[in-house]
């Protein structure tokens, strides 16, 4: 095993764990796209090229993508104008 | 000979831009790229003290914590044996892992007859020069076509979860989604129009030479689908739906999934009743050789690139 491999691999190993503790959801979606990336290059070094572009494309790209719509679609990523607009009535009856 | 050009035509050429940048000037962009923090989460001093006597209610009524001393000692015994079972379960992993065999040694469980068989006969059987796709596409075709239909029903189910029916709740949902998206987003738009072209040349390009190289219908696919999403964020959902609507996706994943068990068909017919295959396998290496390998990756591709879309768009706005 290379030096190369076992700092992917270490990498692989820093961003499992820092997806699951994070406390962004957004932040966690782009540290588990790194993952995937990551993944994709060791696919690669593991001789399996097929399997490299699936990952690439799926799980960097598809899936990121999709994660971010759900979370736009919760109102997770940015606070909406008409929320805030709600919250500065409530305020004001309260 | 020199020619003078108009001030106000000066100012917008690139060099002249430039060494303004250069000497810096104001970035025409700052201030105006739409962007927010997310807001830190704020929770009301009323629903706070709602929350802590919510708490306090549970705990002295309804467990009765002070005298209810089993309760307590499940609580402490809880916290204890959930940590305990998570490190066992890492240690019972890494012990299944290293008692595993090492990697690619020439004495490994897999390598059997059937690896064996794969390798040495395969380009002759399949005619296809790389070997997981004549592997996948010829010998386990069965397989990828359940692959396909599983993908095929995975968009039904999607469909039934997040459509909208109803023009009137659909037209409000498209309203939605467009007043937080930049419209006509200059730097989106450009690099769409850079970017597009080469994602789909190079997505049509695995799934045609699926069977020479790394690559096929799949991953194909998948990279014509993330384009296909990259236009629809940059120009909208009126430039799409001149090209792309639902019914076009019916019809194109309907006549891939048919074209996919046709051609299979065919080929366990003649293989069941030891008939010689009428289509030829040319020669290996060549972009039309490997028998059906070709048409099934051309299937498995438009299927996946549709699904790929569809789920974005059902995600987005449950419709089109």
């Amino acid at each position: 095993m290379t030096i190369f491999t076992c700092i992917l691999l270490g990498f692989l190993v820093v961003c499992a764990i820092a997806a699951s503790l994070s406390k962004k959801l957004l932040n966690t979606i782009l540290i588990f796209m790194s993952y995937s990336l990551i993944m994709s290059i060791i696919w690669v070094l593991l001789e399996s090229p097929d399997l490299a572009i699936t990952e690439a494309a799926v799980g960097a790209g598809v899936t990121t993508v999709l994660f971010l719509v759900t979370l736009k679609k919760i109102n997770a990523i940015i606070k909406t104008e008409s929320s805030q607009e709600e919250n500065a009535n409530e305020q004001e009856n309260t | 000979m020199s020619r003078k050009i108009p001030e106000e035509k000066y100012q917008k050429t690139f060099s002249c831009q430039f060494r303004r940048w250069l000497e810096g000037a104001k970035d025409p962009f700052a201030g105006e790229v739409e962007m927010q923090k997310q807001a830190a989460f704020a929770e009301s001093q009323e629903a706070r003290e709602r929350r802590e006597q919510d708490e306090k209610l549970l705990n002295t009524k309804v467990y009765d914590l002070e005298n209810n001393f089993e309760v307590r000692i499940f609580r402490r015994f809880y916290k204890v044996f959930s940590v305990l079972f998570c490190i066992f379960l890492v240690a019972m992993l890494l012990v299944a892992v290293s008692d595993l065999p090492v990697f690619g040694h020439a004495e490994n469980p897999v390598n059997n007859e059937v690896a064996e068989r794969y390798i040495e006969k395969g380009l002759e059987e399949t005619g296809a020069v790389n070997i997981v796709t004549g592997m996948i596409l010829d010998y386990r075709a069965f397989d990828t076509l359940g692959e396909s239909h599983v993908l095929f029903i995975a968009t039904c189910t999607v469909l039934i979860l997040l459509r909208r029916d109803g023009e009137k709740e659909q037209a409000l949902d498209e309203d939605n989604d467009r007043i937080h998206e930049p419209k006509d987003d200059v730097i989106l738009q450009t690099a769409a129009r850079i970017l597009v072209p080469p994602i789909f040349l190079f997505g049509i390009y695995i799934i045609l030479a699926g069977h020479l190289g790394p690559g096929g219908g799949f991953s194909g696919g998948a990279v014509i689908g993330a384009g296909l999403i990259l236009y629809l964020n940059a120009f909208g959902f009126a430039r799409t739906e001149r090209f792309f609507t639902a019914r076009t996706y019916r019809r194109m994943s309907f006549c891939a999934l048919a074209c996919y068990s046709l051609a299979k068909s065919y080929s366990f017919y003649t293989g069941a009743n030891h008939i010689e295959s009428v289509i030829p396998l040319g020669t290996p290496g060549a972009i039309l050789s490997s028998g059906l390998i070709l048409v099934l990756n051309i299937c498995v591709g438009v299927v996946v690139a549709g699904t790929m879309y569809t789920f974005y768009v059902m995600f987005r706005k449950g419709g089109y």
